[in-house]
């Protein structure tokens, strides 16, 4: 038997803190090279300005006084807990929600999350509660990834109960239909987290996870990886382009994940993501 | 303020406009907006119909006036604003036609509009336009000033009066019904890469 590592819940804290803050100003490499990617490949000479001002936009935001967008999103979290850490001094979810609430305040960034979706939609001001995502995997690490995901696109992002029958052709235009629907209103061009399989809710869980895959690294099943291109190009061809103003990038990547499912079911969440991708890594 | 054409094809304007001003305004246009301009998104949108409702007067007289679909950071010291670009301007859709009815000449926003929407701008002579979705920080740069007038307690979505100065916006619903995203993406559409069952569906979710 291993012993068991113990962790102060401070650490997690400051770890979410820290990527609040960067997340929101420095775009991650991966997405610097995809911004620049399209701007090569587009057509459209309107497209390419407006490519040209997202570059602006993000090297802006690294200067540090404004974040890239003023959505600075509500605040996802994966957190992966080895079995062997044992967290103490606080909750492992206040620490995670008390790092959201510093790293916002610090950061100059938005409150975007209410308290009730219905009754009472009062502005919680410091950003919290985190969506927390919690996995236990093998080892004495913590791994945290904390994405800062803006609301536009997301309200752009669908879900369906498909029949197998439907099959691959039935997953694709599923996707299709909910890039063209989205046009202008998730500001394209940006990235399509597709998650297939699983149930209800673990297809939207997928979806998510493959948004916050390296930016256009392909997924590790070569089938799968044939699927994304397809969807790549075809997503493209809708035409829809930067800011909805017509070109040849719409996307910058399409990520699917899959897993498993019911006779029964063929699920698909399609998860949209923003030019505005935000997110980041740190193991404790 | 009239329409001034500039040089190099775009045109620069500000609050009030005139009727005369927004048919001078045309989908596809790239217009630099200086002046006031009011910053209210859903909250305060819900806010201010409810306050019409009530009879309670508007914490700005909208006649002629441009509203901005935004919620910004907060601002560091020294700096009047936050990032600030605009936000999607569908949500919206259910409250403009009354602004516009008021007198309302101007929206930013981002995103599309519904029919019902487009059609209060023909038939009160107004107009919607887009500044640089997800481009926050750049929008920032052309905002001189900020106060927060009404509705304090909705933080980011309280009601602000800023002033801009070149601050660029598209043309997207003029008042004649044209819509330039239609306009500009249907010359990119590769409709014959486009799978027969996805063209021939009917949206699922329309």
């Amino acid at each position: 038997m291993g012993s068991v590592r113990e962790l102060d819940a401070s650490a997690i804290t400051r770890a979410v803190r820290e990527l609040c803050i960067q997340i929101n100003y420095e775009v991650p490499e991966d997405m610097v090279v995809a911004v620049k990617r399209a701007r090569e490949a587009e057509e459209s000479p309107v497209a390419k300005q407006i490519l040209d001002l997202l570059v602006r936009n993000q090297e802006l935001a690294a200067e540090g006084e404004y974040p890239y967008c003023q959505d600075t999103g509500y605040t996802v979290v994966f957190l992966d807990l080895g079995q062997d850490v044992h967290v103490v001094g606080a909750d492992l979810s206040d620490a995670v929600d008390e790092g959201v609430r510093q790293g916002y305040k610090e950061g100059y960034l938005r409150g975007s999350v209410v308290r009730d979706p219905i009754f009472d939609r009062t502005n919680t001001m410091d950003n919290t509660p985190a969506f927390l995502h919690v996995r236990i995997v093998p080892g004495d690490q913590v791994r945290i990834q904390v994405d800062a995901k803006g609301g536009g696109s997301e309200n752009k992002s669908r879900h369906a109960m498909l029949k197998p029958s439907d099959g691959i052709e039935g997953v694709r235009d599923f996707v299709l239909r909910a890039v063209a629907e989205a046009g202008p209103d998730s500001c394209p061009p940006g990235i399509i987290g597709v998650g297939v399989g699983g149930n209800f809710e673990w297809s939207a869980i997928l979806a998510k996870r493959a948004l916050l895959r390296k930016v256009g690294q392909p997924n590790p099943d070569p089938k799968v990886a044939v699927f994304e291109a397809e969807l790549f190009e075809l997503c493209n061809a809708l035409g829809i382009g930067p800011q909805s103003m017509g070109g040849t990038q719409t996307v910058l990547a399409v990520h699917v994940e899959t897993m498993a499912t019911h006779i029964a079911s063929l699920p698909v969440a399609v998860n949209i993501e923003c030019h505005a991708h935000r997110t980041g890594t740190r193991v404790i | 303020m009239p329409v001034e054409l500039l040089e190099d094809g775009r045109k620069r304007v500000g609050a009030p406009l005139s009727d005369e001003d927004v048919r001078a305004l045309h989908s596809g246009d790239v217009v630099l907006l200086s002046g006031t301009m009011y910053v209210a998104r859903d909250a305060a949108h819900k806010k201010l119909l409810e306050d019409l409702d009530a009879g309670v007067p508007l914490p700005f007289d909208p006649t002629g006036q441009i509203v901005y679909y935004a919620g910004p950071t907060p601002e560091r010291p020294g700096k009047p604003i936050g990032s600030a670009g605009p936000t999607t301007a569908s949500r919206m859709d259910k409250y403009t036609p009354r602004l516009l009815e008021l007198g309302l000449k101007g929206i930013v926003g981002k995103g599309g509009r519904g029919p019902v929407v487009r059609e209060a701008l023909r038939e009160h002579i107004g107009v919607y336009m887009a500044a640089l979705g997800g481009g926050g920080a750049l929008a920032a740069l052309q905002i001189r000033s900020q106060r927060v007038i009404a509705y304090g307690e909705l933080g980011p979505e309280a009601v602000r009066e800023i002033g801009v100065e070149d601050f660029p916006v598209w043309v997207v619903n003029d008042c004649e019904g044209r819509d330039f995203y239609a306009e500009a993406t249907a010359p990119w559409r590769k409709d014959d890469l486009l799978p027969e069952s996805f063209r021939a569906a009917k949206a699922p979710l329309d």
